[in-house]
C-alpha cells in the first residue's frame, strides 16, 4: 500500500530525515513512536503531500506521489496537530463543507452519522469555536475520515482527550481498519499503541530505528524495546 | 469540471463564513464611507472643479478597500491550519486560486456597489457620462486588481507580516490598471466626447487583465507549493 | 553519518579547482572593469565633444543611461534565472537571481539620482513625469518587494521559491507599466524634447554615440564582475552554514 524508499527531508541544511525506507501493507495499523523532533510529523507531512521531500521515492497504491497527487490525495485521511476546522462554522457546516470538495455523496448523511459516531450530535449546530479540546480534536477525527479514505495518516490523535473519547477514537480506528483501511499514527501513548496497533516503527533522529510486529497488545515488550533504542544506547 | 466545481465550493464557503461575521464587508465599507469623508474635507463638495478629483477618489476607494479584503483572504486560512486542509484535498492550486478570486470579487463588486452611489450622492455628481461604460470599466478595473491582488495576498500570506508586505507588492504590479482606469474614468465621467481615447484605455486594461489572470493561473501552482 | 562523511570526501578534491578558477575569473573581470572604465572616462571627458548648452553637466548622461541598460539587463537575468529556478530547483540559480536583483536595484537608485541632475541641468526642474524616468521608478519599487520577500523568514527554497514568482511577474509587467505610462504623458503633456531626455531619437553627435556605447561597454563588463563577486559571497555564506551545521551535528553526536 504504502512503499518509501530512500526517503529524506532537508530544511535549510538541517536533515530532518536522513533516509527512510518503509513499506505498509493494507490493512495495517501501524504506530510511529520516537522522542520530540525526530521527525514523525514530517514523515507524516511528506506522505499527505504538504511536504516535498528532498530525495527519495514514494509510492502509495502503487501511484508515484509526485506524478498522482490528485488520485492519492482521495485516499488519504490526514489529522494533524490543529483540527483544520473553520472556527465560526458548525461540525455540520465544516463537515459538509471538506465532503463536498472530495465529491462525497449524500454529504450531509453521511455528516450527522459521523458527528453522532464521535458523540457530539447534540452539538450539531453550535460553532466549533465555543468548543473544547477534546470536542474540537473529535470533529477534526470526523473531518479526517469525512470521504471514507483508504489511508489513515494521524498524528498524536490522543493528546488532550478523555478516556471516553479515546476509547471513541479507538473505535473510530478499529471500524475503519475492519473496512481495509491502512494506519500510521504518530503517537506517545504506548498503551494505546499497543491496544489497536500491529506493528510498531521506532523513529529517531529522522531514522527509523527499529520497526517489529505485536501481538496480545503486549505493552510490556513496547516500552522496552523503545527504551533500549531512544533512553538505552545513545 | 472539477476545478470549478472546488472554486465555487470554496467560494460559497468564503462568502457565507462572510454573511455570518460579516467582519470584512462591515470593514470595507466603513472604510470606504471614512474616505468619502475625508475627501470631502479635502476637496470642498461644494466647489464645481472638486468634480475633477472624482475619478480617482472613487479608485483610491476601490483600491484601499480591496486590499482589505485581500488581506484576510489567505491570512484567514491560517487559523487552525486550515489551509493544510484544503492543500490535502483532492484539488489543484489553480482551483484555491479561482476560488478566493470569486469571493474577493463578489465582495469588492458589493462594496462598490455601495460606496460609488454614496460617493456621488454626497459630492452632488450629476451623472453625465455613459453608465455602461462607467460599469465596464469599474468591473474590469476591479477584475484585474482583484485577480492580481489574490495572487499577491496567496504569495504574501507566507511572511508574518503580510498586511504590509501586500501593499508593497500589489501597487508597483497594478500601475498600468491604474493609470488606465482613472484615465478612462475621467474620461467616461466629465469628458464623453473623447470617448474613443477611453476606448483605448479599457483595451489596454483587458489585455493586462488576461494577461495577468493566465501568468497568475499558470504561476499559483508555485506560489502554494508546499 | 557515514553516509555524510562520503559525501565530505567527494565533495573535497572538487572544491579548490572551482575555487581557483572562480578566483581567475574574478580577477580578469576586476581588470576588464578598471581597464574599460577608465577607456570610457577618456572617451567621456576628452573624446566626446562638449554640448554646447550644458557643457560638463552633460557628461552625466553617459553614467545614467549606461546606469539604467545595466538596471535593464540586470533585472532580465534576475527573470531568466527566477524561471530557471522554477524548472530546475538549483540553488544556484537563485542565487544569480538575488545577486542581480540587488545590483539592478543599487543602479536603478543611481538612475533616479542622476535623471534629476541631468533634468535640472536640462530643464530647471527636478523631476520630469518622463515615462523612462517613471517606469525606473516603478521598477525601482517592484525590486524593493522583491528583495523584501527575500527577507521573510523561512526555510530557503520557500523563499527562493516566493521570490522566483514575484521576479517573473514583476518582469512581464515592466514593458506593460512602460506603454501605460507612456500613453498617460504623450496624452496630457506634450514632450518637448523629442523622444526623451536621452535625445537618443534626436540628433545625437557620433563622437557622443562611441563614447555613450564605450560606457555601456564598460558598465557591462563592471555587472559581470559584481554578479560574479556577489555570488561568489553568497557562496561562502552558504557554505559557512553548512560548516557551522555540520559543527553542531557532531557536537550533538
Ligand atoms: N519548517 C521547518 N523548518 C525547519 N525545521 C523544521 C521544520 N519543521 C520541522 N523542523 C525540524 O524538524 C525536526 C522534526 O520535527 P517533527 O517532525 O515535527 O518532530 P516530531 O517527531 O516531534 O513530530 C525538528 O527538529 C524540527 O525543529
Ligand atoms: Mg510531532
Amino acid at each position: 500500500m504504502i512503499e518509501i524508499k530512500k526517503l529524506t527531508k532537508q530544511a535549510d541544511n538541517k536533515l530532518i530525515l536522513r533516509g527512510v525506507d518503509l513499506s505498509i501493507k493494507k490493512g495495517e495499523t501501524v504506530a510511529i513512536l520516537g522522542p520530540n523532533g525526530a521527525g514523525k510529523s514530517t514523515l507524516l507531512k511528506v506522505l499527505a503531500t504538504l511536504i516535498k521531500p528532498s530525495s527519495g521515492l514514494i509510492k502509495i497504491n502503487g501511484l508515484d506521489l509526485k506524478k498522482n497527487h490528485l488520485e492519492i490525495k482521495k485516499l488519504l485521511g490526514y489529522l494533524p496537530h490543529s483540527s483544520l476546522l473553520y472556527d465560526h462554522y458548525s461540525p455540520l457546516e465544516n463537515l459538509v463543507f471538506f465532503g463536498n470538495i472530495y465529491g462525497v455523496d449524500d454529504v450531509e448523511q453521511r455528516a450527522i452519522k459521523l458527528v453522532k459516531e464521535v458523540g457530539l450530535s447534540f452539538f450539531l449546530n453550535e460553532p466549533v469555536k465555543n468548543f473544547s479540546r477534546g470536542m474540537i480534536q473529535r470533529i477534526a477525527i470526523a473531518r479526517a475520515i469525512i470521504h471514507d479514505p483508504e489511508i489513515l495518516l494521524l498524528d498524536e490523535p490522543h493528546t488532550g482527550l478523555d478516556q471516553g473519547a479515546i476509547s471513541i477514537l479507538n473505535n473510530v480506528i478499529l471500524s475503519m481498519k475492519e473496512k481495509g483501511a491502512t494506519t500510521l499514527m504518530v503517537t506517545h501513548d504506548f498503551k494505546q499503541a499497543a491496544e489497536i496497533c500491529d506493528r510498531i516503527i521506532i523513529v529517531k533522529n529522522g531514522k527509523i530505528v527499529d520497526d517489529f510486529k505485536i501481538e496480545n497488545r503486549n505493552l510490556g515488550f513496547v516500552s522496552e524495546k523503545y527504551e533500549l533504542q531512544v533512553e538505552g544506547v545513545s | 469540471m472539477n476545478l470549478f466545481r472546488t472554486a465555487l465550493i470554496l467560494a460559497k464557503k468564503d462568502l457565507y463564513s462572510e454573511l455570518k461575521t460579516k467582519q470584512i464587508l462591515t470593514t470595507q465599507i466603513i472604510f470606504a464611507g471614512l474616505v468619502i469623508v475625508v475627501f470631502s474635507f479635502a476637496f470642498d463638495p461644494a466647489n464645481n472643479t472638486t468634480k475633477a478629483v472624482i475619478p480617482g477618489v472613487i479608485w483610491v476607494i476601490i483600491v484601499f478597500a480591496g486590499i482589505l479584503g485581500l488581506n484576510r483572504s489567505f491570512i484567514s486560512e491560517q487559523r487552525n491550519e486550515t489551509m493544510q486542509g484544503l492543500l490535502v484535498a483532492p484539488m489543484e492550486a489553480a482551483s484555491i486560486y479561482l476560488g478566493k478570486f470569486l469571493a474577493n470579487f463578489a465582495m469588492m463588486l458589493v462594496v462598490e456597489l455601495v460606496s460609488i452611489p454614496f460617493l456621488f450622492l454626497l459630492f452632488d455628481f450629476k451623472f453625465l457620462g455613459s453608465v455602461p461604460y462607467f460599469i465596464l470599466v469599474v468591473f474590469l478595473g476591479s477584475f484585474g486588481f482583484i485577480a492580481i491582488g489574490t495572487f499577491l495576498a496567496a504569495l504574501a500570506a507566507n511572511s508574518k507580516s503580510s498586511e504590509m508586505l501586500l501593499p508593497l507588492l500589489l501597487f508597483p504590479i497594478t500601475t498600468p490598471i491604474l493609470i488606465g482606469v482613472v484615465q478612462a474614468t475621467k474620461i467616461i465621467l466629465t469628458n464623453v466626447e473623447k470617448l474613443s481615447s477611453a476606448i483605448a484605455w479599457i483595451q489596454l486594461v483587458t489585455a493586462y487583465d488576461v494577461i495577468f489572470f493566465v501568468v497568475c493561473f499558470l504561476l499559483i501552482d508555485y506560489v502554494l507549493e508546499v | 553519518m557515514s553516509m555524510n562523511l562520503e559525501r565530505e570526501k567527494a565533495m573535497l578534491p572538487g572544491t579548490p579547482l572551482t575555487s581557483m578558477k572562480s578566483a581567475s575569473l574574478s580577477k580578469i573581470l576586476f581588470a576588464g572593469t578598471v581597464i574599460s572604465m577608465l577607456v570610457s572616462l577618456y572617451f567621456i571627458f576628452i573624446f566626446a565633444a562638449e554640448e554646447s548648452t550644458m557643457h560638463a553637466a552633460q557628461k552625466i548622461f553617459y553614467f545614467h543611461v549606461s546606469s539604467a541598460w545595466l538596471a535593464f539587463m540586470a533585472f532580465f537575468v534576475t527573470f531568466v534565472f527566477s524561471i530557471l529556478f522554477l524548472i530546475k530547483r538549483k540553488r544556484i540559480f537563485d542565487t544569480y537571481a538575488y545577486v542581480s536583483a540587488e545590483i539592478g536595484v543599487v543602479f536603478t537608485i543611481i538612475v533616479l539620482t542622476t535623471g534629476p541632475i541631468w533634468a535640472r541641468s536640462a530643464w530647471n526642474t527636478w523631476w520630469v513625469w518622463e515615462p523612462r524616468l517613471i517606469t525606473t521608478l516603478i521598477l525601482f519599487f517592484i525590486y524593493i518587494a522583491y528583495i523584501m520577500i527575500r527577507q521573510m523568514d523561512g526555510v530557503w527554497d520557500k523563499k527562493a521559491r516566493l521570490s522566483a514568482v514575484f521576479g517573473i511577474i514583476g518582469f512581464a509587467d515592466v514593458p506593460i507599466v512602460f506603454f501605460a505610462i507612456r500613453w498617460w504623458q504623450t496624452k496630457f503633456h506634450p514632450i518637448v524634447f523629442g523622444d526623451g531626455p536621452s535625445q537618443q531619437g534626436g540628433g545625437i553627435e557620433s563622437s557622443m554615440l562611441v563614447a555613450l556605447l564605450v560606457t555601456i561597454a564598460a558598465f557591462t563588463i563592471l555587472y559581470a564582475y559584481l554578479l560574479q563577486k556577489g555570488v561568489s559571497f553568497e557562496k561562502m555564506k552558504f557554505k559557512v552554514e553548512q560548516y557551522k551545521e555540520k559543527l553542531r551535528e557532531e557536537l550533538e553526536k
